[in-house]
């Protein structure tokens, strides 16, 4: 009996020593600053007022009638509406090219795939390049197509959608990998019974991929959604949120808030927000996970 | 009809048609013309997907006086190294270099001993609280780095770490992500092995070195890939830790050169300066594709 809780609280120790350091530093950097961060969203921290002012909800109320922020926000979700579906249909595209093609199979894996292997601020750099006013090959397709010289980037109209551009060039390549993956395991004999019964491709494609790859689109989507608030890199090179607020998305503007103008408690409230959004999508994506991918 | 000509020109005729025949089978036995057309439209892509980069490389090895007039077009003849060594002495991208590699290297270190000891408490030591543990280490995954980036930078400043690059290290040398992948791998592990060795007196952390971590090998080279790929290319954490060269990984040494130059005349070396830092992930990712391919694919299915 005393050498079953011996035996049990030996084990309970070496457990805890083995998962200790990760723990450790987990909390550091996670858990301790996610209460730090809720915490001090609760409080007015700015350079007005160097010693914390405890407000409650004010921070977040002040939010809501904040232009710049509404604004910010809304930018972030027309970034995602741009970029989410246009680069899964491409990714899909993509993928099942790859997938099937005889000839050309690494030449499209590789074509699409590369960005991801090339750092955000040296994409940003890239496209800084083609969409420079008389230099850059799209700003000079851009100004053959609409007759007059244009700033892609200078323009508010058309920088949100110059991003866009950009991000799905970055994105569909890796989303493509998860498609391939999902298009490898559907059984063979479902193509070739489907064939045998003279259906023709287009129906296989409508009757057997597109709803066996619907596990990964969902979660594809969901990465998709996250990542349409976790890529900012590009802003710092090529426009700095502007002009005019008109292509700063949410991280960055928190990076603003923080660091530029000293308001610590609003950044605080702003990452409480961010950080609420960013597990709300994860939820959808465990709800999704429940149905396609089984533990052992 | 034994003129010989005549049974030349036919077979000629016979042979040219056999060949259209041949082409006509290549592209179009897979499904017809719309086949044929959809292989010309994905290959279409496939060439506009990499024009950004080969426009990057060619401005990057022209003479900066041309690109200044072509912006890239131009004479197709003349290539020139001049803008690296001006790139080279411009900044201290060796320096940037060896923090990179410093950095991200160091951090997989670091990874791989505290995730291998997790992992294994989580798929072979039943003890108190596991559950819920595991259940906190998913969190991380649901929070990804960035969005904490500024509560870090506080929690660092705490430490008094700033600007140096232990702390550009700190915040990941723990990985959810890691964990889990390699707990997968050690659960599919066969548990007679491990009864066996400790039969022969092996201890557990013994086993975990000897024989867990050498079988899944396969794993932990995706693991690496990842995480190097994703230090490698980290910018926002360290633009705000790092404040001088001397803690300075490439990315936030080439968005400073990149915005000291502002004029186009300075294209080909901000072309230049793009290629030196992508190009280590981009030379690796071109000789081993398949394994890169194949490591994202895994990191995103289970991380």
């Amino acid at each position: 009996m005393s050498a079953g809780w011996i035996e049990r609280a030996r084990r309970n120790a070496f457990g805890w020593g083995l998962v200790l350091p990760s723990l450790l530093f987990l909390g550091l950097f996670t858990y301790y600053p996610m209460l730090r961060t809720a915490r001090l969203s609760l409080f007015e921290q700015d350079l007005a007022t160097p010693k914390p002012l405890f407000v409650g909800l004010g921070n977040f109320a002040a939010l809501l009638k904040d232009p710049v922020f509404l604004k910010v926000l809304g930018n972030n979700a027309w970034y995602a509406v741009g970029t989410v579906p246009a680069s899964i249909a491409l990714a899909f595209a993509m993928a099942l090219f790859a997938d099937k093609a005889v000839r050309g199979r690494t030449f499209a894996r590789v074509a699409f795939f590369y960005p991801n292997m090339i750092p955000m601020i040296a994409v940003a750099n890239i496209w800084l390049f083609l969409y420079t006013p008389h230099f850059g090959l799209l700003a000079r397709l851009a100004s053959w197509l609409s007759g007059q010289n244009v700033s892609l980037l200078g323009d508010p109209h058309t920088v949100l959608g110059a991003m866009i551009a950009m991000a799905i060039w970055k994105e569909a390549g890796y989303f493509m990998i998860f498609y391939l993956a999902a298009m490898q395991q559907i059984p063979k004999d479902l193509f070739e019974a489907a064939s045998a019964d003279g259906a023709r491709k287009w129906t296989a494609l409508r009757r057997i991929t597109i709803p066996l790859t619907m596990p990964t689109t969902l979660f594809v989507a969901v990465i998709a959604m996250t990542n349409a608030f976790k890529l900012v890199d590009h802003l710092w090179i090529m426009t700095k949120g502007g002009p005019n607020h008109a292509s700063s998305l949410l991280l960055y503007h928190i990076y603003e808030t923080s660091f530029q103008f000293y308001d610590q408690g609003m950044a605080a409230a702003m990452t409480v927000a961010m950080i609420a959004l960013l597990l709300l999508l994860s939820a959808l994506q465990v709800f999704g996970w429940d149905r396609s991918i089984h533990y052992d | 009809m034994n003129n010989p000509v005549l049974t030349w020109g036919s077979s000629k005729r016979a042979r040219r048609r056999s060949a259209v025949r041949r082409l006509r089978r290549a592209l179009l036995t897979r499904g017809g013309w719309p086949s044929a057309a959809w292989h010309a439209l994905m290959l279409a892509f496939g060439a506009i997907w990499l024009v950004p980069f080969a426009w990057v490389v060619r401005t990057a090895f022209q003479p900066s006086s041309e690109a200044a007039g072509s912006g890239g077009f131009g004479a197709w003849t003349s290539w020139t190294l001049a803008n690296f060594a001006h790139v080279w002495e411009g900044a201290p991208f060796g320096r940037y270099y060896a923090n990179t590699a410093l950095i991200t290297f160091g951090i997989l270190i670091v990874q791989l001993l505290t995730v291998t000891l997790a992992a294994y408490a989580f798929a072979r030591v039943r003890f108190a609280g596991r559950g819920m543990l595991f259940a906190l280490f998913l969190a991380q995954i649901m929070v990804p780095p960035d969005a904490l980036v500024f509560s870090n930078y506080q929690v660092l400043n705490q430490m008094g770490l700033l600007d140096t690059k232990i702390g550009i290290m700190l915040p990941y040398f723990a990985s959810s992500f890691g964990v889990f992948l390699l707990r997968q791998a050690f659960r599919q592990l066969p548990y007679e092995l491990e009864e066996a060795a400790r039969m022969e007196g092996c201890s557990r952390l013994g086993i975990v070195a000897r024989i867990y971590a050498p079988l899944c090998r396969p794993v932990y080279l995706s693991f690496a890939i990842v995480s190097v790929s994703f230090h490698w290319n980290d910018f926002l954490w360290p633009l705000i830790v790092a404040n001088s060269d001397t803690n300075r990984p490439l990315t936030v040494g080439l968005a400073l050169f990149a915005k000291s130059t502002e004029s186009g005349a300075q294209w080909s070396y901000v072309c230049a300066a793009t290629l030196l830092v992508a190009a280590p992930l981009l030379v690796g990712f071109l000789a081993f594709q398949r394994k890169f391919i194949d490591s994202f694919m895994h990191a995103g299915l289970k991380g």
